[in-house]
C-alpha cells in the first residue's frame, strides 16, 4: 500500500540578505524532499549545511525565496510558503508540529498548562487537555510537584522535556524535530526515542535532526544528506 | 482554502489608508485585513506613524485617504467614517475597546473602580444596580484586583492595577475588537509580565481580535499572530510574528531586531 506523501518539498532555495553587514548568505539551494506517512527522514551533514534552516523553512518560520513546501492538511496539499498567514497557523496548530531544543517560556504559566496549550488550541477542554499533559509529563519523569510551577526556573534538561511533552501533546501528522534529545540523560533519551517511534509507527511523517548517532539509528527510516551551499558550488 | 470559508469576511478591512498632518506624513499606503480571533502587532520606533495609524483605525482620526471598514454584527462591512455618529459611538462603546498606554486617559479618575467597570454596561442599557455591581466584581476578579477595592478611587491604585482596571472596563461589554497603544509601556518588568500573561489569556478565552501598537518586540512575540513593521509612515514588512522576528527581510526590520538585548 502506498500512501500519498504527507510532505513534499520542491526546489527550495534560501538566501539570507544581511543589510547591516551588506552581504548575502546562500544557505539552501534547490532542495527536493518527499516524506510519506510513517517515514522518519533524518537530516545529516556537517554543521553549516543548513539543516536547521531547512527545517525552519519547512515550518514557514523562515521565508525562502523560491520553491514550495506542500503539506497534506485535511486531505489537501497546502503550500506553507504561499498560504495566507492564518492558514499557516492552522496547519501548525493541527497538522505540523515542531519541537526545537529550547522551550520558549511564557512567564507565570504553570508547566501543566504550557503542555496542555496545544491540545486546548485544537478545541479540547481544559480538564481533558490537562489530563493528556499530565500523562506526557509523567512519562517524561517531570515530578508531579513541579506541574503547577512555571518552567522558567527548571533545569535545562527539565525544560527540554517539558518542551517535548508540549510538542507531542497534540498528535500532528507531520512532526519536525530539531535535536529534541540534545541534553537528556540516557533514560529520558530512550523514552523520547520510544515516543518518536510510536508516532512514526502510527503514521506520522517525521523530519528530524539528531546529532546522537544511536538516536539517529533508532529513529530514522532514511537519511537525507545535506552539504553547505558554498562547498557544493566549489565542487 | 481547506478548512476555511473563503466567503468569510474579515473583522476589519483596511485599504490604502493615509493620514497627513498638514504637509507632514503620519502614515500612508496601509492595507491589511484583520480576521476574527487574530492579534496584529504594529511595531516601529517613535515617530514611525504607528500611533497615527491606530487612531485612524479606531475611529479617532479620519484618514486623509483610504478606507477602514468594520464588519458590524448587523450590516456587514461598513466604512467607519461613513456611518452615522450614533452608530459609531455605539460601536466604540460596545463592540470595540481601547486600552491607552496611560490608564488615566482610559479611566474616569473621579469615580470608583466598580463604577469605572460598570459604566460601559450602563451605556448598553443595564440599569439593575445589583447586576452591574455583580458583573464589576466578577471582572475585578478576572483582572486580579482585590474585590475589596471595588469602592476605592482609581487614584489610590498602582500603575499595574490601573492598567488592569482599564482592561476590565474595556472587556466588560465583551467587545470583538480591542485596540491597544503600548499597553505595557511605563510598567515595571514584573508588572509587565503579569499584565502580558493576563492579556494573553483574556484574548484567547474570549476569542478577541486585537491591534496592538508596541515598540517592544517581546510583547509582540508573546501576544500577536502577525506583525506590521512601520518605518517613516509606511509598512515596510509584514508576516507571521515569528517570521518577521526570526527571518527579517527589510533593512529596517533587521536593524530593529538586532538592536534588542537578548536577556
Amino acid at each position: 500500500m502506498t500512501l500519498p506523501p504527507s510532505l513534499i518539498v520542491r526546489e527550495l532555495s534560501k538566501t539570507f540578505t544581511l543589510h547591516i553587514q551588506g552581504t548575502t548568505l546562500p544557505v539552501l539551494r534547490d532542495i527536493d524532499l518527499t516524506i510519506a506517512p510513517g517515514e522518519a527522514v533524518v537530516l545529516s551533514g556537517p554543521s553549516g549545511a543548513g539543516k536547521s534552516s531547512f527545517m525552519r523553512c519547512v515550518y514557514a518560520n523562515y521565508r525562502p525565496q523560491t520553491g514550495s513546501v506542500l503539506v497534506r492538511h485535511d486531505g489537501q496539499l497546502v503550500d506553507m510558503l504561499t498560504a495566507e498567514p492564518r492558514e499557516v497557523l492552522e496547519v501548525r496548530r493541527r497538522t505540523m508540529g515542531f519541537v526545537s531544543q529550547f522551550l520558549r517560556v511564557i512567564p507565570r504559566v504553570p508547566t501543566i498548562d504550557v503542555v496542555a496549550e496545544p491540545v486546548r488550541a485544537v478545541g479540547v477542554g481544559r480538564e481533558k487537555a490537562r489530563e493528556r499533559a499530565g500523562e506526557l509529563l509523567a512519562r517524561l519523569r517531570i515530578p508531579e510537584r513541579l506541574w503547577n510551577l512555571p518552567p522558567a526556573t527548571f533545569s535545562g534538561g527539565e525544560q527540554q522535556r517539558v518542551n517535548i511533552a508540549r510538542g507531542f501533546a497534540h498528535p500532528c501528522p507531520v512532526l519536525l524535530l530539531d535535536e529534541p534529545t540534545a541534553s537528556l540523560d540516557a533514560r529520558n533519551r530512550d523514552t523520547v526515542v520510544d515516543m518518536i517511534r510510536e508516532v512514526r509507527e502510527a503514521g506520522t511523517a517525521i523530519l528530524g535532526i539528531f546529532h546522537d548517532e544511536a538516536v539517529r539509528e533508532d529513529v530514522a527510516t532514511r537519511t537525507f544528506e545535506m552539504t553547505p551551499v558554498e562547498t557544493s558550488r566549489a565542487a | 482554502m481547506s478548512g476555511m470559508d473563503a466567503r468569510e469576511l474579515p473583522l476589519l478591512r483596511v485599504r490604502e489608508v493615509a493620514r497627513y498632518h498638514g504637509a507632514n506624513l503620519g502614515c500612508r499606503n496601509v492595507s491589511f485585513d484583520l480576521w476574527p480571533g487574530e492579534v496584529i502587532a504594529v511595531v516601529g520606533e517613535s515617530g514611525s506613524g504607528k500611533t497615527t495609524l491606530l487612531n485612524c483605525l479606531s475611529a479617532q482620526l479620519e484618514p486623509t485617504a483610504g478606507t477602514v471598514r468594520y464588519n458590524s454584527r448587523t450590516d456587514g462591512l461598513q466604512d467607519i467614517y461613513r456611518m452615522s455618529e450614533a452608530s459609531r459611538r455605539m460601536l466604540m462603546r460596545t463592540d470595540w475597546g481601547f486600552v491607552h498606554q496611560d490608564a488615566r486617559q482610559g479611566l474616569r479618575m473621579r469615580v470608583s473602580a466598580g463604577a469605572n467597570v460598570g459604566e460601559r454596561l450602563m451605556a448598553l442599557g443595564a440599569r439593575h444596580y445589583g447586576d452591574i455591581r455583580g458583573e464589576a466584581t466578577d471582572w475585578l476578579g478576572k483582572v486580579e484586583i482585590d474585590v475589596g477595592r471595588i469602592d476605592d478611587m482609581p487614584r489610590t491604585f498602582s500603575g499595574g492595577m490601573l492598567q488592569r482596571l482599564q482592561i476590565a472596563r474595556n472587556l466588560v461589554t465583551k467587545p470583538r475588537l480591542i485596540f491597544m497603544d503600548e499597553p505595557t509601556g511605563g510598567l515595571d518588568v514584573s508588572v509587565q509580565a503579569r499584565l502580558l500573561d493576563l492579556l494573553r489569556e483574556l484574548i484567547a478565552d474570549f476569542g478577541l481580535s486585537a491591534i496592538i501598537v508596541t515598540h517592544d518586540l517581546a510583547v509582540a512575540r508573546m501576544l500577536s499572530h502577525r506583525m506590521l513593521v512601520m518605518h517613516r509612515g509606511e509598512v515596510v514588512e509584514t508576516g507571521l510574528t515569528d517570521q518577521v522576528l526570526d527571518d527579517p527581510h527589510h533593512a529596517y526590520t533587521q536593524l530593529l531586531v538586532s538592536s534588542v538585548l537578548q536577556p
